[in-house]
């Protein structure tokens, strides 16, 4: 009798019996709470410090100077909407539709790539005004907080495309249901420092 | 449902082979992934407007935009991260309660601390 529930993750589990399988699932999971504990405690060290130098302009460019709006605009909702093809690609992991989690997997990575090329272009875009990152205190804290999150979702598309190769040649198993509850936790994890970041940073900036 | 479903008799969780050991739960409509998206785009178009629209100005425009930004983290957590949805020990809500506490403290101490320092330069 094996009665199946769905635990803190959706990761599907055995109740009893194999409940080993289940507390070895549930404790990556939770190992993998305490990393994104700890990446929110960097880049909380990282907003403080834009903060604290944000007014610091050095009588270079500012944040009204630099920010456009149109652009932060399409990212936020570039990252709004990869967060939720996310959340759909674990859903239909849970209902076992292999192509449809390809698909929305893929669309995920694919929204985040053109996040990351917006991001970059906009940095380069920055530079060739020459506000770069040493010019002023308010422009290290920016670049440094800003590349950070970008370095952070760069990785995220590269896991993202590791575990689609991997559905694509073994289908849906218990090991790639884990592992992506967890790739798609560091993604809503990102999702949340960007919103942070576009209120802080941009919002405020051109406020 | 598809016909992986039958396969419970499995005691390991190898993960090998095609669905081995994975129980697929019945189809449903996202429906809580649809309402998460929903509301976090309207959190972000209002919190666009307040400041693009100037509704209001210097602190209490900050206050709205930050309460803004929390509900959006709010609506992460519920609807696309399942945090409460637990059985075991939480010590994913006992994580993030230090990582949200050195957090107010890095970020409020350092806005505290410097606000003494207005007639230095740095």
């Amino acid at each position: 009798m094996a009665v199946t529930k769905e635990d803190a993750w959706g990761v599907q589990a055995r109740s009893q019996t194999t409940g080993s399988t289940h507390d070895e699932n549930e404790l990556r999971v939770a190992g993998f709470w305490v990393f994104l504990a700890t990446d929110m405690i960097l880049f909380a060290c990282l907003f403080a410090t834009y903060i604290v130098l944000r007014g610091n302009t050095d009588g270079g460019p500012g944040p009204r100077q630099l920010f456009d709006v149109t652009g932060f605009t399409e990212e936020t909702f570039i990252l709004l909407t990869s967060s939720f093809t996310c959340g759909l690609a674990t859903h239909v992991m849970h209902e076992g539709r292999r192509r449809a989690l390809v698909l929305w997997l893929s669309v995920t990575a694919l929204l985040g790539l053109l996040f990351v090329g917006l991001e970059v272009s906009e940095f380069v875009r920055d530079v060739s005004v020459s506000a770069t990152i040493s010019r002023s205190g308010f422009l290290s804290g920016f670049f440094t907080l800003v590349g950070t999150h970008g370095c952070h979702v760069s990785l995220g598309i590269l896991w993202m495309g590791s575990i689609l190769f991997q559905v694509m040649r073994q289908g849906i198993t218990p090991a790639i249901a884990r592992k992506l509850t967890i790739v798609g936790l560091y993604w809503h994890f990102l999702d949340v420092v960007w919103v942070f970041l576009f209120t802080v940073v941009y919002l405020m900036g051109v406020m | 449902m598809s016909s992986h479903a039958a396969t419970h008799g499995g005691h390991q969780e190898s993960g090998n082979g095609h669905g081995g050991g994975f129980t697929p739960v019945e189809r449903r409509f996202p429906w809580l992934h649809v309402v998460g998206y929903v509301l976090s785009l309207l959190l972000t178009v209002l919190a666009f407007l307040a400041v693009l629209h100037h509704w209001l100005s210097g602190n209490p425009l900050v206050t709205v935009i930050m309460v803004l930004a929390v509900l959006q983290i709010v609506v992460q957590l519920f609807f696309f991260m399942h945090f409460t949805e637990g059985h075991g020990p939480k010590y994913h809500i006992l994580a993030l309660g230090f990582a949200l506490f050195f957090t107010v403290a890095f970020v409020g101490g350092s806005i505290w601390i410097m606000s003494f320092g207005d007639t230095q330069a740095y």
